[in-house]
C-alpha cells in the first residue's frame, strides 16, 4: 500500500484529519466511504481537489470515487450554508404537514429543496426520514432535533438566524 | 473476563444502585432529547446538587421509554412511578414529593394498556438501564447469554437453539434465522463475517435506531453469539449516518466491550476471538438490500446483484457472510439466556416471539411497543395506541415502508403475523406503523411512496430505474385530475411488469403501495379520475374546470 503518495492539496490542518482515517483502515480501497465522510466532516462539503486526493491515496480512478461520492445522498459536493434547516419528509412527517413546512419556506425565502440562501445564510435540505416519526412533523435545526414544528416555527428560527432583518 | 468476575461486577454495582433511597431514570433517547429530556435530567442533578442529596437519590440516562408523545420522560424507581412532558420547572416538584404521594398533574397510570399490554423481549432494558453503562447492562443479566454459548456450547447447539426458537428475520423479509445461521455455519470459507444491517431507511420505522441508542450492548453480544455459531471472527454494523446518537453510544459500547474482554481475542478465556467495526451508510434506502449493503461496506456504489449466490455462501470480499437485521439480533441474547423454547411460547405457529413497531402518524401514543405476534390491529391501534386523536375516523393503516400497503379499517381484526400481512397485501416489514385517517388521500399516498422509490432506485436494473419515474407521473395526472380511465389502465400494467422483472426488492416491493391502495380505495382514485374532486382535499387540482382530454402536460 502507498504511503503518502501525494500530498494534501493545502497546508489546511483539517488534511491531518482525512490523512488519520486513512491510515485507520490501512489506506485500503474499502474505506473510501468512511474516508468520504472524514472529508465532508471536516470542510462540510467535498471538493474536486479533495475527491482527486482521496482517489490518489487509495489508488482508485477518480470516476470511481466521484461515481460513489455523488451516488450517495448523504454527500454534497456544494459548500453548505452557514445554517442547515433539514425538513424531515418521512411518512409520518409528510402526513402531518412537512410538505406545508417546505412551501411556506419556498414563499418567503426563495429557497428550495437543496438550495442555499444567495448571502449563504442557510441551507434547506429535505432527509428521507430522521426517525423522530413519534414527533412528528420535525424538523433538524444544526444538528438538533425539534419536534412538532408548525411553517410559523421554522419561519421564526430561519429569520433568527438571519438576525431579523429580513 | 470470567463468569465469576462477572457475576462479583454485577453484585457490586447493583449494591450501589440499592443503596439509593430513589433513581430517577429520565428518558434520554432521541424522541424525548428532542423534547427537552436532557435538560429535565441536568435539572434533576442540579436540585439534587442544591439539597445536598446525592447520596440518597440517583439520576439515570435511560435508553427509551416509548411513549414519545409524551416526552420527556421520567420514571421514579422502585415505586415505579411514570411521568411524562416533564419540563425543569417540575423538577423541584417531583424531588419534594418523593417520600410522599407522586406529582398527580404529570403523572400516568402504569395500568394504561400502553405499558400494560406489551410484552418486552428486545426492549427489555429500555428505559431500565443506562445504555452508557456496562455495569447496568450486567446487571441485566447482558452477556450471560454469550458466556453460556461459548464456555457451554457447541457452535452446533446454538443454532440449533436459534432454530427451536423459531425466530423469524425482524427486518421485513421474515427468512428463518435458524437456517440462516445453519447455511452460513455450514458453508465453506477462510474467513465469515457477521454483518447487522443497521440500515434502517424505511420511512416511519425508528425501533432499530432505538434499540441502538437504548441498549448497544444488547446488538455487540448478539453479534457475537452469532459468530460464534458460524464461525467468524469479524462483524460490521452497517449504521445509518442520519442516527448520530446512535453512532456515539455503539461506539462507545464497543470500547467498553473490548476492555471488558467481551470483544478481542481469546473471549472468556476461550478460543472464540471476535471483532466489530462500525461502517456508516451514506443515504442510500436501497443499501438496506443485503447484496447493495455489502457493495456498501466495499467501499463501492451500493448497488445489489442477482442472487444467487446468497451472502451466505458469497457474501463480503467472497466470503460466507451472515446478515441480520438490529432488532433479530436483538433477541438473540434473551433465546440463549431463555432458551428457543421460551422463546417460541410466545406469539403464533407461523410467528414466534414478540415484534416492535413504531406508531406514528394520526395516533394518540405515538412511540414504540413491543407486542407478542398474532395481537390484532384493532388491540395495537386502540388499545396500545390510544387511538384516533381529535375523534377522526380511521381510515387505513401503512405498513411496512415504501415496500408495504395500508389496510383498511375492514381488517382490524386480523392478528399481526408474517402471513396475514402477506395476506392483505402488505408486509411485515421492519415495524413501521403509521396510522392515517380521513384527512389523508390514499392516492397522494401512493405518490408519496413512489416518489421515494424514483429517487432511492439506484438505476442498475431498468424496470425500476424507468418504470417508477412513470407510475409517479401517472399518479401525479391522477392527483392533478388531468389522468383518464387509460391512466389508470397503464398504471396497473406498469405496476405487474416493475414487481416482476426488476432486479432487488426495492424494485420488486415498488409497487404495493399503489396496489394495495388501488384494491382497498379504487373509488378515490376514480373521483379523483371522473368528478376531479379529491375526498380528502388534500390534492390541489390544476384543472379549473375545463375538458382536458386525456394529454398529459
Amino acid at each position: 500500500m502507498p504511503l503518502k503518495k501525494t500530498q494534501p492539496p493545502s497546508d489546511d490542518k483539517r488534511w491531518k484529519l482525512i490523512n488519520a482515517a486513512m491510515r485507520r483502515h490501512g489506506y485500503h480501497r474499502s474505506a473510501l466511504i468512511e474516508v468520504l465522510h472524514a472529508v465532508q466532516d471536516a470542510f462540510g462539503f467535498l471538493e474536486d481537489e479533495a475527491l482527486e486526493y482521496v482517489a490518489d491515496n487509495l489508488t482508485l480512478p477518480p470516476s470511481m470515487v466521484y461515481g460513489v461520492a455523488t451516488f450517495y445522498h448523504f454527500f454534497t459536493l456544494k459548500p453548505k450554508g452557514e445554517h442547515a434547516c433539514v425538513i424531515c419528509t418521512g411518512t409520518a412527517c409528510y402526513i402531518k404537514g412537512a410538505g406545508d413546512i417546505i412551501d411556506e419556506i419556498q414563499d418567503k425565502f426563495g429557497v428550495g429543496p437543496g438550495e442555499t440562501s444567495q448571502d449563504g445564510k442557510f441551507s434547506l435540505l429535505t432527509a428521507r426520514c430522521v426517525g423522530a416519526c413519534s414527533l412528528a412533523p420535525a424538523v433538524v435545526y444544526d444538528g438538533e432535533v425539534a419536534g412538532h414544528q408548525t411553517p410559523e416555527d421554522v419561519i421564526k428560527t430561519i429569520q433568527e438566524w438571519f438576525g431579523n432583518d429580513t | 473476563m470470567i463468569p465469576d468476575e462477572l457475576n462479583e461486577m454485577a453484585e457490586e454495582h447493583s449494591q450501589k444502585q440499592n443503596s439509593f433511597a430513589h433513581r430517577i431514570h429520565v428518558c434520554a433517547a432521541a424522541g424525548c432529547r428532542s423534547s427537552g429530556g436532557e435538560k429535565v435530567a441536568s435539572a434533576f442533578e442540579d436540585e439534587i446538587k442544591e439539597r445536598g442529596q446525592t447520596e440518597k437519590i440517583a439520576v439515570k440516562r435511560t435508553g427509551c421509554m416509548g411513549l414519545c408523545a409524551e416526552g420527556p420522560m421520567v420514571i421514579v424507581y422502585p415505586d415505579e412511578t411514570i411521568y411524562g412532558k416533564v419540563s425543569p420547572a417540575d423538577v423541584a416538584e417531583i424531588i419534594d414529593s418523593l417520600d410522599g404521594s407522586p406529582v398527580e398533574r404529570l403523572s400516568l397510570d402504569s395500568e394504561m394498556p400502553f405499558f400494560s399490554e406489551q410484552t418486552q423481549v428486545v426492549l427489555e432494558n429500555a428505559g431500565r438501564t443506562e445504555p452508557e453503562s456496562l455495569e447496568d447492562y450486567i446487571v441485566a443479566e447482558g452477556y450471560s447469554g454469550l458466556i453460556t454459548a461459548i464456555t457451554e456450547m457447541t457452535p452446533d447447539e446454538v443454532v440449533n437453539e436459534m432454530t427451536k426458537s423459531g425466530l423469524r428475520g425482524r427486518g421485513g423479509g421474515g427468512f428463518p434465522t435458524g437456517l440462516k445461521w445453519s447455511t452460513v455455519a455450514k458453508a465453506d470459507g477462510d474467513k465469515k463475517y457477521v454483518v447487522c444491517n443497521a440500515d434502517e431507511g424505511d420511512p416511519g420505522a425508528f425501533m432499530d435506531r432505538s434499540v441502538l441508542e437504548s441498549d448497544p450492548h444488547r446488538i455487540i453480544e448478539g453479534m457475537a453469539i452469532a459468530a460464534y455459531a458460524v464461525g467468524a471472527d469479524h462483524g460490521y454494523v452497517y449504521l445509518r449516518a442520519e442516527y448520530p446518537l446512535a453512532i456515539e453510544r455503539l461506539k462507545k459500547a464497543i470500547r467498553q466491550a473490548k476492555r471488558a474482554g467481551f470483544l478481542g481475542t481469546e473471549i472468556c478465556d476461550t478460543q472464540f476471538d471476535f471483532s466489530i467495526e462500525i461502517r456508516l451508510g451514506a443515504g442510500a434506502f436501497v443499501c438496506g438490500e443485503e447484496t447493495a449493503l455489502m457493495a456498501s461496506i466495499e467501499g463501492r456504489r451500493g448497488q445489489p446483484r442477482p442472487r444467487p449466490p446468497y451472502p451466505a455462501n458469497y457474501g463480503l470480499w467472497g466470503f460466507p457472510t451472515l446478515i441480520n437485521n438490529v432488532e433479530t439480533l436483538g433477541n438473540v441474547p434473551t433465546i440463549l439466556r431463555k432458551g428457543g423454547e421460551w422463546f417460541a411460547s410466545i406469539g403464533t405457529d407461523d410467528s414466534k416471539g414478540t415484534k416492535v413497531f413504531a406508531l406514528a402518524g394520526r395516533i394518540v401514543n405515538t412511540g414504540l411497543v413491543e407486542v407478542p405476534m398474532g395481537i390484532t390491529l384493532r388491540e395495537i391501534i386502540f388499545d396500545i395506541g390510544g387511538g384516533i386523536p381529535g375523534g377522526g375516523n380511521f381510515k387505513a393503516l401503512q405498513t411496512g415502508g415504501p415496500s408495504g400497503g395500508c389496510i383498511p379499517a375492514q381488517y382490524l381484526d386480523m392478528p399481526v403475523d408474517y402471513g396475514s400481512l402477506a395476506k392483505v397485501g402488505s408486509i411485515m416489514g421492519s415495524g413501521g406503523m403509521i396510522v392515517m385517517d380521513d384527512s389523508s388521500c390514499m392516492v397522494d399516498v401512493a405518490k408519496y411512496f413512489m416518489d421515494f422509490c424514483r429517487t432511492e432506485s439506484c438505476g442498475k436494473c431498468i424496470p425500476c430505474r424507468a418504470g417508477t419515474p412513470q407510475m409517479h407521473k401517472i399518479l401525479t395526472k391522477i392527483t392533478n385530475g388531468e389522468a383518464t380511465h387509460r391512466d389508470l389502465d397503464i398504471l396497473k400494467d406498469l405496476c405487474d411488469l416493475v414487481e416482476n422483472t426488476s432486479l432487488c426488492g426495492l424494485g420488486q416491493t415498488s409497487a404495493n403501495p399503489v396496489k394495495s391502495t388501488l384494491k382497498y380505495f379504487e373509488e378515490e382514485y376514480i373521483a379523483h379520475i371522473e368528478q376531479g374532486e379529491c375526498p380528502a382535499g388534500v390534492c390541489k387540482f390544476k384543472r379549473t374546470g375545463e375538458v382536458i382530454n386525456g394529454c398529459s402536460s
